[in-house]
């Protein structure tokens, strides 16, 4: 079983700032760390490497200091890592991204399953994995809160939806996204950090991907940020004193006021 | 202040943090009011490969990453206790169970049972103590008697840390009563041997999430090839083991002085008496200053001693004597202080620097009291005298 899970480096803040005159995020003075849906596919996918046999491999598109989420992947105990590096790929929208991920697994050849967070904290779009299962024209099961069954043909998941949960079959090749239902993952190991410490990690460009330009980054993107704002607070609220008794009977007269609107 | 620890180290003391806020933290209050040992924190630590940092390689463990095993146990003992010292001395026992085959074992003891213990497959245990023998091991009543290709063990060993939890024991008996502390021998004893049971479990002021037990030996058969060196070398073994082991509690000991300073800290910084948080009162102030300068002394003493075992230095007993009584007579007094910067809430189960100071006191205690270790200490110190008068 060859497992490849797609992982992403973050600014580890819930509150990302935003730069509004150009539209990105704001990088720098945040410590960045591995992505915490990521974990959960990380885990996922270990988990199944540990019963079925197979390698992990961890893969990332990003700058050249991306590298340190996949040696933190390679210590909790993932078996190789790929880094996804040019700077072509820079401005990369979801497609543009999505595209280059499943071209480096075409690369790799016998991929069986590849797995991703179910979105990333700091963009939240949750468009990637499914998306790389688009380009690859595989099927996907995203939001996997379990997986029940997986062998060498196909794999048998938990999707869990607003109300429900879908159980779905489908045959491997395949695309998951998962979701933290699914696991806890392990903490990093001594063997492993002195692996991650050790690991050589291949960078692959444009060019070992055998992408034409127009293809990758800002130029491969057919969507652009236009504005990114923070919304303004608005609060209509009122507040009235007094006593209980006439409070409430202010709140129902508003309430049922504004039902008969 | 920065101690320069190796790369290695760091990411030692980084996964031991990680480890204490995210399994020992929420639940340190419920194991000590439950009196509860830790097994899924200890699975989860020997998932990480903590149980092998003092073991070499050859034998399953990863002690070689950390040149040697000494200064690797005292940065993990150190980090973990700072959350609950009662889960570190869990971990740490095993490395005591452990040291007696690392040190005196013969080669197939190691082969055989260091492996299960670097993997955590296996917990460790190590003990000497019996009701009237403490600070004196030559009180041991334990007999081993051989018969043929066995021995056959009678007595009681109580208090025994990690009791009922380790699969693997190290035992202190008597062969031959009439040499007293020479007569000693030790043994490696597996749960499950016929004759060997548990007595009761103790029911301790602190350090509660650790087992504390009675070890009852009655007519046990040990195969001859479990005796440690040889026939009257256990008071030896126990006493090499003991010199080795004791950084760390010392690291216990600092640990728990550190993580209440912390709280002390933290809980000054928030406290509003008079109008004014309580950390701009001198008063207060004074007191932080004199427990964060005591933790920092106590480290750099642990921390030398430590290093100076993984050197290779082949006489440390002083140093590790020492090391063990100021860590933990600080640890005792940060705690008492730290306890009296909270106020009434330190007094509280609510706040967990009450359970800090109840944890503290056993460092003055156990693996050798602090009155046992002022004897070492001097001891060592009146034979230098000596041989520098020469």
């Amino acid at each position: 079983m060859r497992i490849v899970v797609a992982v992403k480096q973050v600014p580890d803040t819930a509150e990302v700032r935003i730069d509004e005159e150009r539209g990105t995020l704001v990088r720098e003075g945040v410590p960045s760390i591995l992505n915490p849906f990521d974990e959960y596919a990380l885990e996922e996918a270990m988990r199944w490497r540990d019963e079925l046999g197979g390698t992990v491999t961890v893969m990332t598109m990003g700058p050249p200091q991306a590298e340190a989420v996949l040696r933190e992947a390679v210590s909790m105990g993932a078996d190789e890592a790929v880094l996804l590096s040019d700077r072509a790929f820079a401005g990369a929208d979801t497609w543009a991204t999505s595209h280059t991920l499943a071209k480096a697994v075409e690369k790799m050849g016998d991929v069986d399953i590849v797995m991703t967070g179910k979105q990333a904290i700091d963009g939240d779009t949750a468009q990637t994995g499914p998306s790389i299962a688009a380009s690859l024209d595989w099927p996907q099961i995203t939001f996997v809160g379990f997986v029940r069954e997986l062998n060498h043909e196909s794999i048998v998941a938990e999707r869990y939806v607003e109300g429900g949960c879908e159980v779905i079959r489908a045959s491997l090749p395949v695309v998951i996204t998962v979701l933290k239902d699914a696991n806890t993952p392990r903490l990093p190991s001594l063997r492993g950090k002195m692996k991650s410490r050790k690991i050589e990690i291949p960078v692959w460009g444009r060019e070992d991907l055998e992408l034409p330009e127009h293809e990758v980054g800002l130029d491969g993107s057919p969507t652009r940020v236009v504005k990114i704002t923070t919304p303004e607070l608005i609060s209509n609220g009122e507040i009235h004193h007094g006593e209980p008794e006439k409070l409430a009977k202010l709140l129902v007269d508003s309430l049922l006021g504004s039902e008969e609107q | 202040m920065n101690y320069y620890l190796s790369e290695e180290l760091n990411d030692l003391k980084d996964l031991c943090a990680k480890i204490a806020e995210k399994y020992i933290l929420p639940v340190r209050a419920e194991l000590d009011e439950e009196n509860r040992f830790p097994r899924e924190i200890i699975k989860v630590m020997a998932d990480s490969d903590l149980n092998g940092i003092y073991i070499p390689e050859e034998y399953g463990g990863v002690a070689e990453m950390f040149g040697g095993g000494s200064m690797a146990l005292t940065v993990a003992t150190e980090e973990l206790s700072k959350a609950c010292g009662g889960v570190a001395v869990s971990y740490a026992a095993n490395a005591l169970g452990a040291m007696p085959i690392l040190i005196s074992g013969s080669e197939e003891q190691k082969k055989k049972y260091l492996p299960d213990l670097a993997s955590g497959k296996k917990l460790a245990a190590f003990a000497l103590t019996e009701s009237e023998a403490g600070s004196d091991a030559g009180g041991v009543k334990t007999k081993a008697v051989k018969d043929g290709d066995s021995y056959v063990l009678n007595g009681t060993k109580q208090w025994i840390t990690n009791g009922g939890e380790a699969q693997i024991y190290t035992v202190i008996a008597q062969t031959d009563p009439s040499r007293g502390t020479r007569g000693l021998s030790a043994f490696i004893v597996e749960e499950g041997t016929p004759g060997f049971s548990y007595g009761k479990k103790e029911d301790k002021m602190g350090i509660r999430a650790s087992s504390t037990m009675e070890l009852i030996f009655e007519d046990c058969r040990v195969p001859a090839e479990n005796l440690i060196a040889r026939e009257g070398h256990g008071f030896l073994v126990a006493m090499k083991t003991l010199n080795k082991s004791r950084p760390g509690v010392a690291a216990q000991a600092l640990g728990i002085a550190q993580g209440a300073l912390d709280e002390a800290a933290k809980y000054a910084s928030e406290r509003v008496q008079f109008g004014q948080r309580i950390d701009s009162f001198q008063g207060i102030q004074f007191m932080l200053a004199d427990m964060a300068t005591q933790v920092e002394a106590a480290r750099a003493l642990v921390y030398s001693a430590s290093r100076m075992i993984d050197a290779g230095e082949r006489k440390y007993e002083k140093e590790s004597a020492m090391a063990k009584v100021f860590a933990s007579d600080v640890a005792m007094k940060v705690t008492t202080d730290a306890v009296q910067i909270l106020g009434g809430y330190g007094y509280m189960k609510e706040y967990p620097v009450e359970k800090m100071m109840r944890d503290a006191k056993i460092t003055q205690i156990y693996e050798g009291t602090n009155q046992i270790q002022r004897s070492v200490i001097a001891s060592a110190l009146i034979k230098e005298t000596a041989a520098k008068g020469k």
